[in-house]
């Protein structure tokens, strides 16, 4: 039983992941129709926000230590940070520690610059054109900027821990009456969890309440129509790749002390988000969303020692399995739409 | 009036025959008169790096190819001369290779086997390459030791640890320096035992490729011939980044150690997770939890960040040794580029030195006197001490370094120290040993090619 309650620990993390990244995506194809195979390097520039954020924060100039020497021999040359120049030691050292968290307000206006770019650059030109070339051009799109990031930032991943604060686990057996150490959560998973739970909240509330929300909405039922109303949904939907962008960047930028960031980990959720898509519904925000912590869910479940004995390799396929039985059942998804996808 | 008995066709006939005869020689020269692969003209030599330029072992790649620049560089008489001072076979004087010039090509192994030998394959016939090397990757290192070996030229390994690479996989053509699975399970295994106990239980996390499986089968025989108890060993995808749901069972599963038999972003992901999980606080047992990595490399601890500290390991080799070898490579390479060498870098710089070495006492480019002159060679001065590479099986034997994170780092390069240097003799083994494909293992004939 702990063991159950373990992996869906797990799978609510990872499928939060799923949950936001599927969200976007959805956003995007329900608005704009555009399949767009970039947006796990969204997550991943996200991410790098993260990272770009900490060196930022961790700039510095060289002191000579005489006293030390470096690997060649000769005398040391010591980092001394800006932010201790300016702040005081302490202080420096915190906003070093927080990095992460303050990446998020860092990453949302970046990631809103880089969606508006991508939408009116490249994305625009490819509206009429078909689903196979917007996913040809968005995909190159995605390999194009995790090249430029491995440019920078090399092919190895790079640590970008969270806040001391929130390190170590939650020994979350002792609520449940388990002995002590029998099912331990990182507090910063637990983290996650939450903010990924307020984002989709917020971004269901925005749409739900407010005006610019419904007139997205309308637009997605009937563009046309609301375009006849003198609308420019046009403007709204751009507008919708820059927040469904800034999703997919603050999903990133928390997941960062999950996995340490590295040039290719956008393609890694990209694949499975699809089908987290897919299998919620082509267009459907609550499907998109429910089918992510599903599957992240299901997927925990199937990499459990146990089961991996009996059944070798379910734990790399279990994703696919479920998305085959559920488009054969459902040819729609768990809750799509009828006519998304289907002219 | 005069009739001229030229006709288009017999200037043409003519011509082609002529031209055949004049590049007659040429070819008989290339090819069959020298009767091996890639004859080198009189001026120049060509050598081969097939290195990761792109992909996850990029950079490691990019550190591999700066030490073979260097190794040109310095067996073609520039810079500092590095470990040519120091290695005990004095007959390379910075004059290239038997007089001729060194040059190189480059090809992009991206880590996959095939676009490797497609790389070195193209280095061979096309840019006529008399050597290759690199690699990071034993996947990697097989495949293209397997071309080598058909294509007649000699294959020097990078960064390869898998047992198979030398062991049931070995070539007559192919040749190792770095250290394998079997060695490091020998050195840290009595470490182990003395930092953590005999009454241990493991619990192996293993990488599900080549490396990964050899790596566990050493890592456990070792151990347990010292009294540990295996309790359980989880193959995970080599595509995982989130091992959160490897790791979460660990804790109640008896166990008191994790090994994980990961290397690259594997290993920093899934050391990450553990100590997320709080595995380096928890007690198991009655005793400290703790966290093993067979297979330490400095490039991925810097990954690692602080999660690698207090954390047993093995290398091939670090830039922090003492011996006269290692400061003279690393004086090189840091005065070159600005930062310590890595281990691939070295064993890259190594590999070249012995096969310009090899060539010259062999006193011929040709494969096969390259090999025999290779075959039981011992030499010292190269940063690994007194090392021996043996003949049945084409592996380096030299002493095996133990470390562990470092507690308190002076930079962002010293990040592990070594805890012990684990003599060759407790790490040598028979050829024939069963983890290195048993008595049907053999490097088959040599082949020179053409």
């Amino acid at each position: 039983m702990d063991q159950i309650i373990v992996q869906i620990l797990n799978g609510l993390d990872k499928g939060s992941a799923y949950a936001l990244i599927a969200l976007g995506l959805t956003l995007i194809f329900g608005t704009l129709g555009v399949v767009n195979f970039a947006h796990g390097a969204l997550f991943m520039l996200g991410s790098f926000c993260a990272v770009i954020l900490s060196r930022i924060l961790s700039a510095s100039h060289k002191v000579v230590d005489p006293d030390r020497t470096d690997f060649l021999g000769n005398p040391l040359e010591v980092d001394v940070f800006y932010v201790q120049d300016w702040f005081g030691e302490a202080a420096g050292a915190a906003i070093m520690e927080w990095a992460v968290p303050l990446a998020i307000l860092f990453s949302i206006p970046v990631m809103i610059g880089v969606g508006f770019a991508m939408e009116r650059g490249l994305i625009k030109h490819f509206y009429k054109r078909p689903h196979a070339d917007q996913i040809l051009v968005t995909f190159g799109l995605a390999i194009v900027l995790q090249e430029i990031i491995k440019y920078f930032f090399g092919a190895n991943p790079i640590q970008t821990p969270a806040p001391d604060a929130f390190r170590g686990s939650l020994d979350f057996g002792v609520f449940l009456g388990y002995d002590p150490l029998t099912i331990m959560y990182p507090y910063w998973r637990l983290v996650y969890f939450f903010f990924s739970a307020l984002i989709i909240a917020g971004v269901f509330a925005f749409l739900q309440f407010t005006t610019f929300g419904m007139v997205v909405r309308a637009g997605m039922a009937d563009r046309e129509t609301v375009g006849l109303l003198g609308i420019d949904i046009d403007k709204r939907f751009t507008f919708m790749f820059g927040l469904a962008a800034a999703v997919a960047g603050v999903a990133g930028v928390m997941y960062a002390p999950i996995v340490a960031p590295n040039y290719h980990m956008g393609m890694d959720f990209l694949v499975l988000s699809f089908v987290v898509v897919v299998v919620g519904g082509m267009g459907s925000l609550p499907g998109a969303v429910a089918a992510g912590f599903l599957l992240g869910i299901l997927e925990s479940f199937a990499s459990m020692p146990t089961v991996v004995d009996v059944l070798p390799g379910i734990n790399q396929i279990i994703i696919y399995l479920v998305a085959i039985v559920i488009l054969l059942t459902r040819p729609r998804g768990l809750m799509g739409r009828k006519g998304v996808m289907e002219d | 009036m005069s009739k001229s008995n030229f006709t288009r066709r017999g200037v043409i006939q003519t011509g082609a025959i002529a031209g055949a005869g004049l590049a007659l020689p040429t070819y008989l020269r290339a090819e069959n008169h020298t009767g091996f692969t890639n004859a080198p003209g009189d001026s120049e030599v060509t050598l081969g790096f097939n290195v990761p330029q792109t992909g996850p072992y990029a950079d490691e790649g990019a550190d591999e190819l700066r030490a073979y620049e260097l190794a040109v560089e310095h067996l073609n008489g520039g810079g500092d001369g590095g470990m040519l001072g120091t290695f005990s076979s004095q007959v390379l004087d910075g004059t290239g290779i038997l007089g001729r010039e060194v040059k190189y090509v480059t090809g992009d192994t991206q880590t996959k086997s095939d676009a490797a030998r497609a790389s070195a394959r193209s280095m061979i016939e096309k840019d006529g390459a008399i050597m290759i090397t690199g690699g990071s990757s034993s996947g990697v290192a097989v495949a293209v030791q397997a071309l080598c070996q058909e294509a007649g030229v000699i294959f020097m390994a990078g960064l390869t640890h898998s047992n198979d690479t030398t062991g049931k996989d070995r070539k007559a053509n192919g040749f190792r320096h770095f250290f394998n699975s079997y060695m490091s399970g020998a050195a840290l295994a009595p470490v182990l035992a003395a930092q953590y106990g005999e009454d241990r239980k493991a619990y192996h996390l293993t990488a599900d490729y080549n490396w990964g499986y050899t790596t566990e089968e050493a890592i456990r025989a070792s151990t347990e011939a010292m009294g540990w108890e295996t309790v359980n060993s989880v193959k995970t995808p080599l595509t995982q980044t989130d091992f959160s749901s490897y790791i979460a069972p660990v804790l109640n599963s008896g166990a008191d150690i994790l090994v994980l038999n990961h290397y690259g972003g594997n290993m920093v992901n899934s050391l990450t997770n553990a100590v997320q999980f709080g595995l380096r606080e928890a007690q198991a047992n009655g005793k400290n939890f703790e966290i093993v990595v067979p297979l330490f490399s400095r490039l991925m601890a810097r990954g690692a960040g602080e999660n690698i500290k207090g954390i047993f390991g093995s290398t091939n080799w670090h830039w922090s040794l003492q011996d006269e070898g290692s400061q003279a490579f690393v004086r090189s390479f840091g005065t070159k580029y600005g930062f310590p060498p890595s281990q691939a870098a070295h064993t890259c710089y190594v590999q070249t030195l012995l096969y310009a070495d090899a060539v010259t006492r062999a006193g011929s480019f040709a494969p096969c006197a390259v090999a025999e002159a290779l075959e039981g060679f011992e030499f010292d001065g190269l940063g690994n001490g007194k090392t021996l590479y043996r003949a049945e099986d084409h592996q380096c034997f030299k002493d095996v370094l133990v470390v562990r994170g470092k507690e308190n780092p002076e930079s962002e390069f010293d990040l592990l120290e070594v805890v012990e240097v684990t003599p060759v003799d407790q790490v040598i083994y028979e050829p024939d040993h069963p983890q290195m494909g048993g008595a049907d293992a053999s490097l088959g004939e040599c082949n020179n090619g053409a």
